[in-house]
């Protein structure tokens, strides 16, 4: 049996670790920790804006690519983009994504704004504001961290297309799996939701909120486990339409799309070393054949055919900047694709454009990594997610699009190899 | 606490990003309104300890699973640094006798064993647990193993041989751990029954405590002194190019990683020790990889569930116990849905900390119920007795399953 080693356990990591299983190799996935997609709020963003805001990301990536050739879009195109996406979301039959087609969603963030997303989770797709809408955004007393009072104020002065118009109100309920504590965190509602007892508390308290009309939004916290069954519930015995929204970490929608991820990847086969930080591979003839990986006592090597890197990007580890302002990859030492000479590498507002926060590796179209030259450094190397260089999904609102077409395509060219 | 080590275990610190990933995996913050969580306890507090005042005690009831480093994407060593500052709450509290006893479980052992049967009536007699959990806080229902009279150590002084530095390949080192030596010498047997059976000569020197449940229970100083007499114990095994297999998996742990990061460690036996040990699947997983692992298993035609300890994630060797029985013919071993049993090794025995350590393990040993299987398979010994009890079924090392499909009893 071919073996391939994924290091990372991020979304791009998991899809790839995924389809390669499924497709018969024995799989390992070695990670440093569990991938930062349990802090990530759900949805799937593929492109909300470039730069101004997108309406239909099919219609919008071959302007976007045809500007920016070394974007991982320009690498991966449009018609494997579309094909990893209903891959993906049948691999998460409990997430229940939901779209329009080729247009985004127009979802609210866990401050008010507008959000232009692919795919949403069921529970999340009634909070779309394309239509305007009325809503009641309810707060929970307990709950850290979430304001029902500044999401509705900024729901009610967005910016929306036109014709849309929005009315928001905000309430509060008190039922909480703690009662008298007002730091509760969101898994401790979900987990308590999942539960029928506090389920029927939490429903009773939110009969009668919403006016005729009236979308309730409530704080993705709706279950864990069961987030399926406890959605479908409470919106019968509240009567009243309910849409969540996504919060700042932790986020439980996240969560949940990172179970439900790695249990497919669990059932096909893979298996997952967390905790453990790949150092380095050994090959020969352009071949990776083994990776190398810290564990409790040694370095161990991992025998591979071949191997994903899905280690993330600057923020997530996989990029490190030295004190000379050298840029390095950090587990196979590969070259890296970072800001040009004389352009400044940061800019002084946050979510501005950031060209270190950009950098990464530079890869062919099959997703290895390549030299200077165009060449792959290794043949059996691919990889995927934030550390491919050219992507600001910050600004783009492409990150996930980027992670799943990433993910999917690099497992694609490894299975077409044999 | 101030060791060298301890300070780079701090320096990680500054790698939190508060992304909260060891909050939502914490199975004792899910368990209980109690414990407020890793990062709580850890990353944030530390910064007002090492004066005269206090942080917040909640951090009492961190059991040291461990999950939270494992977990944490940005390298923070959580679990280490709530280990040193439990261990600096306990010393500023005074350790308690319960405490300095469940730590030593060298001295049980060796008051229990001859006069076995007596000891063994004592743990089962409702009105004496009723005592112990007055007395010493012992919980009247938290689990204890059995005495199994004569110890595994007397048992095998034929097997004291010296280290052969002229074939070290072929034999290999057994560290049994002292739940061996006292309760399970049937588990180490078979043990050494598999490593002979694929062509190796073990040696079994003398062998003590590893300091674990010291370290676990704040006795840092005590917990050196143990780990280091058996680091000295088996380090010219090492030295001799010995590998050194243990079915302890939280011991080997111990030796592997622990001793050195949270006791701080920091020396040429211990050194040598941690590079030649290996988990006993670990090493059975490595010798198939190498061609060497004899395949002539006999069908064993049973459905397990098993459950990947805490402690054996922490090797960082993924589930080479799934490995080794997906090669048994018949044996349908699946790996339960859970972090952690609750018992945590001493944990889940205190009183103050029995229910929530069952609340930990409750979706384990309903899984475990629900399979209808007749037994569960587990690598370490305190989290095999806690799932045992709790669920009504032995509760068997994998090596047990192995043992039973090379037909070797």
């Amino acid at each position: 049996m071919r073996r391939a080693v994924v290091i990372g356990a991020g979304l791009a990591g998991l899809v790839a670790g995924v389809r390669l299983a499924e497709g018969g190799m024995r799989v390992t996935m070695v990670a440093k920790g569990v991938g930062s997609l349990t802090l990530s709020p759900g949805v799937i963003d593929v492109l909300g804006y470039a730069p101004g805001r997108v309406d239909s990301p099919r219609e919008a990536l071959g302007a976007f690519v045809a500007e920016r050739p070394d974007h991982p879009y320009a690498r991966i195109g449009a018609d494997a983009l579309e094909e990893a996406l209903a891959w993906f979301t049948d691999r998460v039959p409990q997430m229940r994504y939901r779209g329009d087609g080729p247009r985004n969603l127009l979802l609210p963030t866990a401050v008010g704004v507008p959000r232009p997303t692919a795919l949403a989770p069921a529970s999340m797709a009634g909070a779309d504001l394309r239509g305007g809408g009325r809503f009641v955004v309810v707060g929970l007393s307990g709950l850290k961290d979430f304001f029902p009072r500044l999401l509705a104020d900024n729901l009610a002065r967005a910016d929306l297309p036109s014709g849309a118009m929005v009315g928001a109100r905000h309430a509060e309920i008190t039922a909480s799996p703690r009662p008298g504590r007002a730091d509760v965190a969101g898994q401790v509602y979900a987990r308590a939701l999942d539960d029928p007892a506090f389920r029927g508390e939490f429903a009773a308290a939110l009969r009668g909120l919403a006016e005729p009309g009236e979308t309730i939004l409530l704080p993705a916290v709706l279950g864990m486990a069961r987030a399926g069954e406890v959605f479908d519930e409470l919106q019968e015995r509240v009567g009243a339409p309910i849409a969540e929204v996504p919060t700042v970490p932790p986020s439980v929608a996240g969560m949940r799309l990172n179970t439900e991820l790695t249990g497919a990847f669990a059932r096909a086969g893979g298996r997952v070393v967390l905790g453990v930080e790949a150092v380095g591979a050994t090959g020969s003839d352009g071949r990776i054949s083994e990776v190398l990986v810290r564990d409790a006592a040694r370095t161990r090597a991992l025998p591979a055919d071949a191997v994903v890197l899905a280690t993330g990007g600057f923020s997530a580890g996989g990029i490190a900047l030295d004190s000379y302002g050298g840029l390095h990859e950090v587990v196979l030492d590969l070259p890296v694709a970072g800001p040009p000479a004389g352009v400044a590498p940061l800019s002084e507002r946050h979510l501005d454009h950031q060209p270190l926060m950009a950098s990464g590796v530079a890869v062919d179209g099959m997703l290895r990594p390549v030299g200077p030259g165009g060449e792959p450094v290794w043949d059996n190397l691919h990889a995927a997610g934030t550390i491919v260089a050219g992507a600001e999904p910050w600004r783009e609102k492409s990150g996930e699009g980027i992670a799943i077409a990433g993910g999917f395509r690099a497992a694609g060219a490894i299975l077409e190899e044999t | 606490m101030t060791h060298p080590l301890h300070e780079l275990m701090r320096d990680s610190l500054d790698h939190c990003v508060k992304c909260t990933i060891c909050e939502t995996y914490c199975p004792v913050a899910a368990a209980t309104p109690l414990f407020p969580g890793p990062k709580y306890v850890g990353p944030q507090a530390e910064r007002y300890r090492g004066g005269d005042a206090n942080a917040d005690a909640s951090l009492d009831y961190c059991s040291s699973c461990g999950i939270c480093t494992q977990v944490c994407p940005q390298g923070v060593k959580i679990a280490e640094i709530n280990s040193q500052a439990k261990a600096e709450l306990a010393q500023r509290r005074g350790v308690s006798l319960r405490d300095r006893l469940i730590a030593r479980p060298t001295l049980a052992g060796w008051m229990g064993a001859p006069v076995w049967p007596v000891a063994n009536w004592t743990t089962s007699f409702g009105p004496f647990r009723l005592l112990l959990e007055k007395v010493l806080r012992i919980h009247r229902k938290a689990p204890m193993p059995r005495w199994a009279g004569r110890t595994f150590q007397s048992r095998t002084r034929s097997r004291r041989k010296a280290p052969d530095p002229a074939a070290p390949q072929r034999k290999v080192v057994f560290f049994h751990g002292c739940a061996a030596n006292f309760y399970e010498p049937g588990t180490a047997s078979m043990a050494v029954q598999v490593l002979e059976h694929n062509g190796l000569e073990v040696i079994i020197p003398k062998q003590g405590c590893c300091g674990l449940p010291l370290q676990s229970n704040g006795q840092y100083d005590a917990a050196r002194a143990y780990v280091r007499r058996l680091a000295a114990q088996l380090a010219p095994y090492a030295r001799a190019g010995h590998d050194i297999v243990a079915t302890s998996t939280s011991c080997g742990l111990m030796l592997k990683r622990e001793a050195h990061e949270i006791l701080g460690v920091d020396d040429d036996d211990l050194r040598v020790v941690s590079e030649r040990m290996f988990d006993i699947c670990e090493y059975l997983v490595m010798l198939d990889e190498r061609g060497e692992l004899k395949r002539d298993m006999q069908p064993v035609d049973m459905e397990v569930p098993y459950h990947a300890p805490c402690q054996q994630r922490g090797h960082g060797v993924g589930t080479p116990a799934m490995e080794l029985m997906a090669m048994v013919p018949g044996l349908r071993a699946s790996q339960v849905d859970a972090v952690c049993c609750g018992v945590a090794g001493t944990y889940g025995l205190k009183a103050e900390k029995y229910d929530i350590a069952m609340e930990v393990g409750r979706s384990l040993f309903d899984q475990v119920r629900a399979s209808g299987a007749a037994l569960s398979v587990c690598d370490s010994e305190t989290c095999r007795w806690q799932i045992a009890a709790a669920t009504d079924r032995p509760s068997v090392h994998p090596v047990e399953m192995l043992h039973r499909a090379y037909g070797l009893g």
